[in-house]
């Protein structure tokens, strides 16, 4: 991944396996976000392929890759809620262009996942007529509207209060077990990372590589490199 | 697997308990019933105190039959009806829970809006009154930032300044000499058809001049400077109102007026009797290509009958023209920017209300200078 002449991650190479919740950690400046655009599809990796279940999205036609994205879900970092469209307009959008639902239909649907992230009723506000944290649980009712395969979250709980980020943890566990979603996380909230996450991968600045991979709890136990485990812990002493 | 309707049958075990049990396909493109109906249908509402959902027979389920489920559950708690869902399956179950898990604030769903032309009146009369109050305040704001700049205890940087400069002075010069050259030409060739029917086609050269220097050139500059240094002035404030840039400065005890609002009007208002003077020469320049090339006038013959018609007096109505529309167009510009609301599609508004804004003053004002040149004679 580079952009440019600068090159910010190189030699990355891991597998989300379908119903993980997928952490993406490092430090500030190591290239999370960076990853993440590239799983998504919005930028090309300078060397290297992403591949989705075995098709390889930047070798694959324009259709194939259309078909590829309908799957995905983004939660932006602050939402990203179009401004000039209600929050029920805003998830409709995404229904309305792809999906052969009548009228109801997405207004009911609306109603549900305005519901699921709690924020029944709000329909008719628009994004500048809400707080921060609604405008990202409303991001995420945009998010899961086409009921997406792969979930992503840029920064979930970044700025968000310990309880709505708490409840927004308990949110992405049940849409993976509800509607059998795999989710990738980019996030260095040690809280979130060790709750919901199942596997992850550690990308470290200095090195620009990832140094490693594999269940959070365990690495940080078990780790073999005193950076993860000092990042795991804190920054405080690792034990052992 | 071939889609089966989806389909409910209704049993009553006893007591005040029914049983729903869900058949079919319960998915997008079947079908749904209505969950009123539904209810409706398991009897007289008020008998029931507990409906059990069962799922034993459910074929496939999306989104659509959570949503279902989910407005079901709406029905029967405004019925007064315990639901009691542990027989569907684990999925839509757990999303409903939790769709149902934060109940709806009250009071939080818009009512709809009077929409009858009382309501519309006072709404608009509500929002003039605002319009001319946000006037009044940056007015208000600007004097104490020209007395603050006065006195020399203004705070901006002079790089601001140079930028504004540069961005307002030479950056426009392309743009304002071709607009300028081609007024010049359309205003020799409307003339020439006059006057040629009196064989005094020498004198579009007086034409041009006297129109370029009195009105066209200040006007045409500053049309030209509204929609594009108006525009970008209120873009560019009203995105560091988004990116809360102007509350930084706020905090730090900066005067947005003095660090973002004077730089670019003095900018503005030093440039554009500037590229005045540019647009009447290039206008009058433009108007001799059209003498020479279809009228046989000479250069020499132009020059000196347009030299003849201008006076110093004339250059200087031009120029105090566009003075004062620089304050208006820089003025509009940040006003609008400033006053702008924090999200894309208001960012929007604020550049386009800071053009028409600004060229509604700039006609306003020259008709009204018009008329007081003509008042005092010059």
């Amino acid at each position: 991944m580079a952009y440019g002449d600068l090159v910010i991650q190189k030699d990355l190479d891991f597998v989300v396996e379908r119903g993980d919740v997928f952490i993406i950690m490092g430090g500030s400046g190591c290239g999370k976000s960076t990853l993440l655009r590239h799983l998504v599809g919005l930028k090309r990796p300078a060397k290297g392929e992403i591949l989705y279940d075995g098709v390889s999205y930047w070798d694959a036609a324009p259709g194939v890759q259309e078909n590829i994205k309908r799957r995905f879900g983004m939660l932006y970092q602050s939402g990203a809620l179009w401004s000039s469209l209600t929050l029920a307009e805003n998830i409709a959008l995404p229904l309305e262009a792809f999906t052969e639902l009548g009228k109801s239909d997405i207004r009911d649907i609306v109603a549900l996942k305005l519901a699921l992230v709690g924020l029944a009723g709000f329909e008719d506000y628009y994004p500048a007529e809400i707080s921060g944290g609604m405008a990202k649980r409303a991001g995420l009712a945009r998010a899961i509207a086409l009921d997406p395969d792969i979930l992503f979250f840029d920064e979930p709980s970044a700025g968000l209060d310990p309880i709505s980020a708490k409840l927004l943890d308990d949110l992405i566990l049940e849409l993976r077990d509800s509607m059998g979603a795999t989710i990738v996380v980019v996030t260095h909230e040690l809280a979130s990372i060790f709750a919901i996450g199942s596997n992850s991968v550690f990308l470290d600045a200095e090195t620009g590589t990832m140094i490693a991979s594999g269940n959070p709890v365990q690495l940080r136990d078990h780790s073999d490199d005193p950076r993860v485990r000092r990042f795991l812990n804190r920054g405080e002493a690792a034990l052992g | 697997m071939s889609d089966l309707s989806p389909a409910f049958e209704i049993s009553e075990p006893g007591g005040a308990k029914r049983v729903i049990g869900f058949a079919g396909d319960w998915v997008a493109g079947q079908r749904f019933p209505d969950p009123s109906e539904l209810l409706g249908k398991s009897g007289a509402t008020d008998k029931i105190e507990l409906l059990y959902l069962d799922g034993a027979n459910l074929g496939r389920w999306d989104t659509l039959f959570v949503s279902f489920i989910y407005r079901l559950s709406g029905e029967a708690r405004a019925a007064d009806i315990e639901l009691d869902d542990s027989g569907l399956p684990e999925g839509a179950r757990k999303l409903v829970e939790l769709a149902t898990a934060v109940s709806e604030r009250h009071g939080v769903r818009k009512l709809e809006a009077d929409t009858g032309w009382l309501a519309a009146l006072g709404t608009a009369t509500i929002n003039t009154w605002k319009e001319v109050h946000g006037l009044l305040l940056f007015a208000g704001e600007l004097t104490l930032g020209l007395s603050r700049l006065l006195r020399g205890k203004a705070r901006f940087r002079g790089v601001d300044f140079g930028m504004a400069l540069q961005h307002a002075g030479p950056q426009a010069l392309p743009i304002v000499g071709l607009i300028s050259v081609l007024v010049g030409m359309i205003l020799a060739y409307v003339g020439a058809l006059q006057l040629k029917a009196f064989g005094a086609e020498l004198y579009i050269a007086d034409l041009v001049a006297l129109g370029m220097v009195r009105e066209m050139g200040a006007m045409m500059t500053a049309i030209i400077m509204a929609g594009r240094t108006g525009a970008a002035y209120a873009s560019q404030l009203g995105t560091m109102q988004v990116n809360e840039e102007i509350d930084a400065l706020r905090t730090l005890g900066f005067s947005p007026i003095d660090f973002l609002v004077l730089p670019r009007m003095l900018a503005l208002i030093l440039m554009m009797p500037l590229l005045c003077l540019y647009a009447d020469f290039l206008g009058i320049l433009g108007g001799a290509l059209v003498g020479a090339l279809t009228l046989d006038i000479s250069l020499l013959e132009y020059y000196v009958q347009a030299r003849r018609a201008v006076g110093m007096d004339d250059i200087w109505a031009g120029i105090i023209k566009s003075a004062v529309f620089g304050v208006l167009v820089a003025a509009a510009g940040c006003m609008h920017g400033i006053q702008s609301g924090r999200s894309a599609s208001a960012v929007g508004n604020a550049a386009t209300s800071a053009v028409v804004t600004g060229i509604v003053f700039i006609v306003v004002a020259d008709a009204l200078l018009t008329i007081f040149y003509d008042l005092i004679g010059l």
